[in-house]
This record gives structure tokens, C-alpha cells and sequence, in this order.
């Protein structure tokens, strides 16, 4: 009887699971659904979840009318320079797990608190830096702000303060360098805790919007989700062409997070969260 | 002065492996929360920004006229309603979902881990996109489900009450995956012999959830309840994208009053002034969060 019982309930959970992720998957679907409908169909009652007649044309118009190749080659380079500020926070890391100086307390705690000002204050000041330093519209003032992070800094410090120094000294004694001690040591040993820096990065940098949008002035440096908005201004009423730009965006990004879903996980097991 | 030179060689190479992270986070963090409080204090504009001489100090005026704009009090009122209804919503559910997704650990229960976090990495204006089509008047999937019921057509986005609303919705949606993730870290850091040592004594699965799990959630619960207040009192990408804070500032939040003052007007020194109204909320805000759990009992 007790154990009929579980089963019911396992039963019960296992459909209410599956119903909440059916729902949570409606846009997805209707996303990817609508990206192949010609034009015509989107006015149809009853609105179909899979086009009739599907049809490539919106995803050919995202390179024709819009300059979404240029998007991409932009969304790339932040990418890169975001993988570039992935190094430079486990460098940070690295100093402040393994060595001992003067100041060493007073720096990390100054880094420390910038994870508690809220990006709605630094927002204006940070542009006006920006303008001073003639770097608006230039790659250089949309990727520099935002290059390196508290938060990673800190994971990196706590999962190399558990290694062991001797095996740092080890390689000391036998005359290594400590750029290479870093690159060739260190950077294999925190391995994990690069997978989870490193995709969630690669989240933040395809995704960045605002501050493209806010620094870019010209479509040559816009990213793929600015060029976005800008498709939703322009071509407001022709769905099927913003349905495919929403899918080139969340396509590629889903199937990576799939690949390296575990390490996501796993992450929040090591940041000590639970 | 030898000394210093002495100093610098032994420690060159931790300085040279902070100094990038430093700088940087000096100049766009450290330097600009100075900036905003000292412009805060002046009606630096466009013109100002032209030529600095321009820029007069404005005393407590800002502060003063930030409290009688009906805008700003409209942003202040609609950022309240968010986190009343949005906070509670988000740390139930991802809690809700959690559990659901610690019922097992075949392939099912791992492929939906993934369906309810995809939202939380798609990109806001992908989602504003897509959503602004399935809240579509006309054509839309809900006024076509509603149909179906007989209900009549809504206008998600146009009508003020509604349209806050739909932003939560969206916005729910949005913020469940990551907060899921954290509840399930936890979950599975409770250790089996609890359970099992209940299940001698006879207690029941709600019991079980009702003495083990929720109480040992504790510092999630915690650490959920917390990020999230301070992300909705942020609130800010999702009107942005979809509603602009219209319709007649019906979904403006604190935070894109800001922007909009800041980036859309360019009144540099009454946003700022408005961004350390929010600093201050924020802060309030969390000390009442660590007082009240420091209240609470310690498992």
C-alpha cells in the first residue's frame, strides 16, 4: 500500500515536472517555429505553433537586410576580450591565494566591495570615464569596463588557496618562471573552476546589450543583440525576420550550454553555495 | 628609497598579477561611485559635459526635486509592486522546481534541469522579441488561447495594470533556471541518512519536507531571497526592452528612470542623484535581510 502510494507520487511529480517544462518551453518553441514561416502565415487565425509552407528567406534577410554578419564578427571579438579578463581575474586570483605583500588584505577587500555598487550608479560616471578617455564608439570602451569581475576573482582565490604551495616551490627550485608557474601550472590544476568562468563568460559576452547600445554610436560596432533591437525598431511589423534574429541568438547559446551544463552545476558546488 | 626598490623586486610579480584586475576595476568601480556622488551635487548636463566649466553646483537640489517628480514617485511605486509580487513569486517556484528536480536523477529529471535554466541564458532582447509577439493583440498565442476559452482578447502590453504584469511574467520566467540551480546545489548537499533515519520514526513525505528540507534550505533560501530583491529593485532590462516604461509610465522602474534620465535626457547629475536614492534602498534593504535571518534559529 506504502509503496503504491510512492509510485502515485512519483507519478504526480513527474507530470507536474513535465507540464512546468512544456510551459517553460513554449517561446522556444513558437521562436524557432515562427523563424520559418513566410511572412503571410503570421497573420493566420488559429496562429500555427510549425509553419505549412517553411521557408529559409527570413534567416537569408537577416545577411541581406540587415548587417548581421558584421554583428556576429563584433559579438565574437567581445567573446575573445572577455576570455582575455577570464585570465587576468585568475592571475588576481592566483596573487592573492599565493603570495604574501604588502597591501595584500587592503586590495582584495577594495575588490571585494565593487560587487556590492549597483550597476545603475556606475552607469552614468563610468560613460563620462569613457568620454574623457575618447573611447566612445570603439571596441576598446565597450569590452575595458567590463574585462575583469569580482566575483570570478574571488572563485578563482578560493579554489587556489587549497593547493598546495609546495608543489609552487617545487617548481621554483627547479628554475621555472613565474609567469610560467602560472600558465603551465596553476591554469591546469583550476581547471574546473575555468569551465564554469569560462561558459558563463561566453553567456555574458554574447548576450552584452546595454552597454554596446550605450557606447556604439555606429552599426559598424554593434552587437548581434543590439543589431537586434535595432531589426525590432526597423522592421517592426515583419515577424518573421525578428523571429530568425532571436533564434540566431539563442540557437548557438543553448547548444553550448547544453555541451557544458554539468560544469555549470558542478560550479555552484564549488563556490561553496549550499 | 632603496627600500622601496628592495620591496619591489620581491614582490613584482604579485603586483604585476593584480595590477590589470586593480586598474580596472578602480577606474570603471572605485572612481565612478565618487564621480556619481559629486555630480550628484551639481546640474551637470550636455552642456557640461561639452565643458566642464559649465558645471555649477546644485547643492541638495536634486535630492530635493527627485521626491516631488511624480515620474520618480510613479518609478518608486511600480518598483514596489515588482518586488512584491516578483520576489515571492521567483523563490517559491525555483524552490518548487528544485525539489521536483531532485525527485530523481534519471535521463528525464537531467534533460528538464536543462529546459527550466535555458530561459535564464537567452539573450533580453531575443526575449523581448519573442514575447512581444506572443502578447501580440492580435496575433498573439495567449489572446489565441483565450479564444479558445471564450475569454475575451487582452491588451498584455498597453493596458497599465496588465502590463505591469506581464512584465513579472516574463520576467519570472527569466529568473527561475538560476535560482533552481542554486536550491539544487543545496538539495543535494542534505545528506540521505536524515531522511532515512525520519523514515524509521515514520514520517511522512510532506513531514519530511516540512522538517528536513525546508529547514536545512535555510542559507539558500537565504542567499535566494536576497539576490533576487536586489535584481527586482534593479529591475530594468525587461521594460526596457518591451514597454519603454509605457504605457504613461505604467511599468517605469527606478532604475530605468535612471537610464532614461541619464542616457535619454541627459540630465548626468539628477540620474546620479536618483541612482544613490536606489544605492541607498539597496542598502536598507539588505541589512534589514541580515537582521531578520540573524533572528532565526541555526540548524
Amino acid at each position: 500500500m506504502a509503496l503504491k502510494m510512492k509510485h502515485i507520487e512519483k507519478g504526480l511529480m513527474i507530470a507536474l515536472l513535465i507540464i512546468g517544462g512544456l510551459l517553460m518551453m513554449v517561446p522556444f518553441i513558437w521562436m524557432i517555429g515562427s523563424s520559418f514561416k513566410p511572412e503571410n502565415e503570421f497573420t493566420v487565425i488559429p496562429p500555427t505553433l510549425f509553419p505549412s509552407h517553411p521557408t529559409f528567406s527570413n534567416y537569408r534577410d537577416l545577411f541581406l537586410k540587415m548587417d548581421f554578419m558584421i554583428y556576429l564578427k563584433n559579438t565574437l571579438i567581445i567573446v575573445l576580450c572577455s576570455f582575455v579578463g577570464l585570465f587576468l581575474n585568475a592571475m588576481a586570483g592566483y596573487a592573492f591565494a599565493k603570495f604574501d605583500f604588502p597591501g595584500k588584505n587592503k586590495f582584495f577587500y577594495i575588490i571585494l566591495a565593487t560587487m556590492m555598487i549597483p550597476g545603475q550608479v556606475t552607469m552614468i560616471p563610468t560613460y563620462l570615464i569613457i568620454n574623457q578617455l575618447h573611447l566612445v564608439n570603439t571596441m576598446a570602451g565597450i569590452v575595458l569596463p567590463g574585462l575583469v569581475g569580482a566575483f570570478a576573482i574571488f572563485l578563482f582565490r578560493q579554489f587556489m588557496t587549497t593547493i598546495p604551495i609546495d608543489l609552487l616551490e617545487a617548481a621554483r627550485l627547479d628554475g621555472a618562471g613565474e609567469l610560467r608557474i602560472f600558465f603551465q601550472l596553476m591554469v591546469p590544476i583550476v581547471k574546473p573552476v575555468f569551465a564554469v568562468q569560462g561558459i558563463l563568460t561566453f553567456i555574458g559576452a554574447w548576450n552584452s546589450f546595454l552597454w554596446p547600445l550605450i557606447i556604439a554610436n555606429d552599426e559598424r560596432l554593434y552587437t548581434l543583440s543590439v543589431g537586434l533591437s535595432l531589426l525590432k525598431g526597423q522592421y517592426g511589423t515583419e515577424f518573421g525576420l525578428q523571429m530568425a534574429g532571436a533564434a540566431f541568438m539563442v540557437v548557438p547559446i543553448i547548444i553550448i550550454f547544453i555541451f557544458f551544463q554539468k560544469h555549470i552545476i558542478e560550479g555552484y558546488t564549488i563556490s561553496g553555495i549550499k | 628609497m632603496s627600500s622601496f626598490v628592495k620591496q619591489w623586486h620581491k614582490n613584482k610579480y604579485p603586483y604585476m598579477f593584480i595590477a590589470p584586475a586593480v586598474i580596472l576595476l578602480t577606474l570603471f568601480s572605485i572612481i565612478p561611485i565618487i564621480i556619481a556622488l559629486v555630480i550628484s551635487f551639481t546640474d551637470m548636463d550636455l552642456v557640461g559635459l561639452a565643458d566642464y566649466s559649465n558645471i555649477s553646483s546644485a547643492g541638495f537640489a536634486n535630492y530635493i526635486n527627485i521626491f516631488k517628480d511624480p515620474i520618480f514617485l510613479k518609478s518608486m511605486y511600480n518598483t514596489l509592486i515588482y518586488v512584491v509580487i516578483g520576489v515571492p513569486l521567483v523563490v517559491l517556484a525555483s524552490m518548487g522546481v528544485a525539489l521536483l528536480l531532485n525527485y530523481g536523477t534519471s535521463w528525464l529529471f537531467k534533460s528538464f534541469r536543462v529546459i527550466y535554466y535555458m530561459p535564464s541564458i537567452t539573450n533580453i532582447v531575443a526575449v523581448a522579441v519573442v514575447w512581444g509577439y506572443l502578447y501580440n493583440g492580435s496575433y498573439g498565442l495567449f489572446n489565441y488561447i483565450l479564444s479558445i476559452f471564450g475569454l475575451p482578447a487582452q491588451q498584455w502590453l498597453q493596458d497599465p495594470t496588465l502590463a505591469k504584469l506581464s512584465l513579472i511574467l516574463l520576467a519570472f520566467w527569466k529568473s527561475i533556471g538560476l535560482n533552481m540551480i542554486i536550491f539544487l546545489a543545496a538539495l543535494q548537499g542534505i545528506p540521505r541518512s536524515y531522511y532515512e533515519a525520519a523514515e524509521i520514526d515514520g514520517a511522512t513525505g510532506w513531514k519530511k519536507l516540512r522538517y528536513i528540507t525546508v529547514p536545512l534550505l535555510g542559507f539558500a533560501t537565504f542567499f535566494v531571497t536576497i539576490t533576487t530583491l536586489i535584481g527586482w529593485i534593479q529591475f530594468f532590462e525587461e521594460p526596457l526592452v518591451m514597454t519603454k516604461g509605457g504605457p504613461l509610465n505604467a511599468t517605469m522602474s527606478m532604475a530605468l528612470f535612471i537610464y532614461n534620465n541619464g542616457f535619454q535626457l541627459s540630465k548626468f547629475g539628477y540620474a546620479a542623484a536618483g541612482s544613490f536614492v536606489l544605492f541607498i534602498i539597496i542598502i536598507i534593504v539588505t541589512l534589514i535581510q541580515f537582521a531578520v535571518k540573524k533572528k532565526e534559529v541555526e540548524y
